[in-house]
């Protein structure tokens, strides 16, 4: 009894740090020196200054940019607070807040909107839209940033991933990555003046 | 639904079932101490972990001391994580200078993630330390583990040994399953996260200039959005965006090899940072999958009936698929109550259900990832389930009603099946007016009665603490979903911490004393008054003399034997829990095709 209570003391003491502290530093240590870019959250730098990460989505809601989805997390894109709406199939508030953001996307006029651009991912903080809620808004775009429509199709499939390995996950639009080379490529006049 | 949907679940099965035998194989020759490949460079540091914790690796124990040990364990490692939770401030580590964890939230996650759960009442980036992360909660995703996995191997000597008093040493199971089993895989499969974009770092959070800064609702003290005295809501210029970092991947792979499922972030293997592409997300289900497919072999193995554990294997398979085709099919119709939007799937968009899903991973990869978490006691999630269909989400709650046996929590699944396996088999005999006999060994009355008792405790505690919460005022004010879904909201938070799974309605907010309380105490009965009855039975196995079998014996090893498992699952499972679930996804389902809302 007295023997197996300092057992379990001891190897509480020996295990955790075996694997709370010496495990997750020597990982740590791998990785930064294996894959410093990814281990570090592929931070997106332009003049020196962080301007996003790669895998994390950002909000984007003016007319000029392709929109990213509606968020959860925290007040929208918050990578400090993520999270999803967990709002039920049948609950009003699910069904209002979508059909608020399909007027939004200017869907009916359109034609029905491609259902992700419309609803919360589960991150609040996804990177990405499908490539049919980039083609759907392919024509706004265009518009307000003066580009035709086929230049920007071009630009959409140059950021379109397909399926990994061609068959795993779902083709996808990385948002930020697009629209960051949409205000290189096609700069509205004011940011051109601002340069 | 797709083909390319369904060529992922079948490859997926298939890679299940590829690596079954070889873990089997080798989980069994660590156990039975024979010689590894990983001797070389593991057994010296198992020594020395002996000799500073002063094990005596050739003292063989009964039960009862097995039993013993394993509470000293949990008991004195739930007590250091409590003590990690309330001190973390003064801890290092702590870069963004996290407050200490409240005392009720503190003692309800020291109990969840001691007894595999991982049902989290907080958010991981706002609330815990790296240190926190690191070396209490991380550090319980391998030990609870390992526990498991030692339990189960208990259970297997229970059955094989002939005449004697005792089931092994709990401290060399442990250990072996620690440096042999878990560690070396997790060294690896923190990497091949890493290489995806898991991040695995102990700076600051960093902060990232917006590309279009955007206005937003001001958050108030309360956490709430502000209004102003109109009622009108507060507005903010948002310029910045605060990047949570931390030492994720190392987490991330124990957090499914492991199948705890405790996410590092709040939005768990949603999270980009947990699960950046496809691939990793496949890697993860294969983690969650691997070692409890692998302990079906390791069963066959040392009972020297390898026929045995593939027939628990088929029939696990079974229940699996049926599983993962009702939620496919469910999440992939969408959600009918949605106007003036295009949910069909196309080359182009994945359609479907997608509120609470990732566009990586589209509808086929969330149904997929909501039954594999569920059919074992995993309860990591790259969709929130409470955003699933009702019929979507009532899969992963039916998967933890039927005791997480389809491959199991590591350790845990496996001898929750041998539990039906031993009513199934009792069963068998009344049918046919023998005694029954499993493996050679009589299954007695001592035996039926402690594998009533655990079936009996798990609906108990689910249904008596949901029936309170949904009349009571501290229960039904968390619920933020109306109508039946908010039942489902109370129902699945209790059967998910009883079968210790973690995964959650999110919505529920978890964080109030009843529930901090109510579920701490569901959590700890739904792990150790499992345990308990089920070493009881080992110890009574192995004292049994053998009995070679005659023609009146029940096979254990043929597809007959498969189907009769199944049965006993699906009706001890769903006979118990049929009238909860009809008032909650069953109901809320016939009000959606009908066009109510809530």
């Amino acid at each position: 009894m007295k023997k197996n209570l300092l057992i379990s003391v001891w190897m509480t003491i020996a295990t955790t740090i075996l694997l709370g502290i010496v495990y997750p530093l020597v990982v740590t240590g791998l990785a930064q020196v294996l894959f410093k870019d990814k281990a570090n959250g592929q931070l997106i730098a332009q003049n020196g200054r962080i301007v996003g990460s790669r895998i994390i989505g950002q909000a984007f809601t003016g007319p000029t940019y392709f929109h990213s989805r509606p968020s959860g997390a925290g007040n929208g894109y918050d990578a400090a607070n993520s999270s999803a709406s967990n709002l039920g199939p049948t609950n009003m508030s699910l069904i209002d807040r979508v059909k608020a953001s399909v007027a939004t996307e200017g869907g009916g006029s359109a034609g029905p909107v491609p259902v992700d651009l419309v609803t919360m991912s589960g991150s609040g903080l996804d990177p990405h839209i499908s490539p049919a809620a980039a083609e759907f808004q392919v024509g706004r775009v265009a518009r307000e940033r003066g580009v035709s429509g086929d230049d920007l199709r071009r630009l959409v499939l140059s950021h379109t991933e397909g399926r990994q390995l061609g068959f795993l996950g779902e083709a996808r639009v990385n948002v930020l990555e697009l629209n960051l080379e949409l205000d290189e490529r096609f700069p509205l006049r004011r940011q051109a003046k601002a340069d | 639904m797709t083909a390319n949907g369904w060529f992922q679940i079948l490859l997926f099965l298939a890679l299940i079932l590829a690596v079954t035998k070889p873990l089997g194989v080798f989980m069994a020759r660590v156990f039975n101490r024979e010689r590894t490949f990983l001797d070389v460079l593991v057994r010296p540091l198992e020594r020395l972990l002996y000799r500073i914790t002063g094990v005596d690796e050739n003292h063989d124990m009964a039960w009862t001391e097995y039993a013993f040990c394993m509470l000293l364990f949990s008991a004195v490692s739930m007590l250091l994580l409590y003590g990690i939770l309330r001190l973390q401030q003064v801890l290092p580590w702590n870069p963004q200078r996290l407050a200490a964890v409240a005392p009720g939230l503190a003692f309800n996650t020291a109990a969840s993630f001691t007894t595999n759960t991982n049902w989290q009442n907080y958010s991981g980036e706002s609330a815990m330390s790296y240190l926190t992360q690191m070396a209490g909660l991380a550090y319980h995703n391998f030990t609870s583990a390992a526990v498991g996995i030692a339990l189960a191997i208990a259970f297997i000597r229970g059955i094989a040994r002939r005449e004697k008093e005792t089931i092994g040493n709990f401290w060399v199971d442990m250990t072996r399953a620690t440096l042999w089993v878990l560690l070396p895989m997790c060294i690896v499969g923190a990497l091949l996260l890493v290489s995806q974009g898991v991040v695995q770092n102990l700076r600051p959070y960093d902060t990232a200039k917006l590309v279009e800064p955007q206005q937003v609702q001001k958050t108030g003290a309360d956490g709430k959005p502000m209004v102003s005295a109109e009622g009108k809501p507060v507005m903010d210029n948002a310029t910045d965006q605060t990047i949570a970092q931390g030492p994720v991947a190392s987490q991330e792979v124990i957090k499914e090899l492991g199948t705890n499922g405790g996410g590092f972030f709040n939005a768990n293997s949603a999270h980009p940072f947990e699960n950046p592409t496809p691939f990793s997300n496949y890697l993860e289900m294969i983690f969650i999958f691997a070692i409890p497919a692998g302990l079906t072999y390791t069963l066959g193995r040392m009972t020297g009936s390898a026929r045995h554990g593939w027939a628990v294997w088929a029939a696990m398979a079974f229940l699996f698929f049926c599983g993962v085709t009702a939620a496919y099919w469910a999440e992939a119709k969408g959600n009918p109550l949605l106007a003036g939007v295009d949910q069909r799937v196309s080359a182009t968009q994945p359609g479907g259900n997608m509120e609470g899903k990732e566009v990586r991973f589209g509808i086929a990869n969330s149904a997929l990832f909501a039954t594999v978490t569920t059919d074992a006691s995993c309860g990591a999630v790259n969709g929130f389930h409470d955003s699933f269909t009702p019929l979507g989400g009532m899969v992963p709650l039916v998967n933890i009603i039927l005791s997480e046996v389809v491959f199991g929590g590591v350790g845990a699944g496996l001898y929750g099946v041998l539990i039906y396996v031993v009513l199934a088999v009792f069963i068998a005999g009344l049918m046919v007016g023998r005694t029954p006999e499993y493996l050679g060994k009589k299954i007695e009355a001592y035996d039926v009665k402690m594998a009533m008792l655990v079936t009996l405790v798990f609906p108990l505690v689910i249904l008596t603490f949901t029936a309170i919460s949904s009349v009571e005022g501290f229960g039904t004010s968390s619920i933020t979903n109306p109508g039946p879904h908010g039942f489902t909201q109370v129902l699945y938070a209790f059967v998910s911490q009883a079968g210790n799974n973690g995964s959650a309605f999110g919505g529920l907010n978890g964080n109030t004393p009843w529930y901090n309380t109510s579920g701490a105490i569901t959590m700890l009965v739904g792990r150790f008054f499992m345990v308990l009855p089920m070493l009881a039975i080992a110890g009574n196995l192995a004292k049994n003399k053998y009995v070679p079998p005659s023609l009146g014996t029940f096979p254990v090893t043929t597809p007959l034997f498969s189907v009769l498992l199944v049965g006993v699952i699906v009706i001890v499972g769903a006979l118990t829990f049929f009238p909860a679930l009809s008032l909650g996804p069953i109901l809320e389902h016939l009000m959606m095709t009908a066009g109510k809302t809530f």
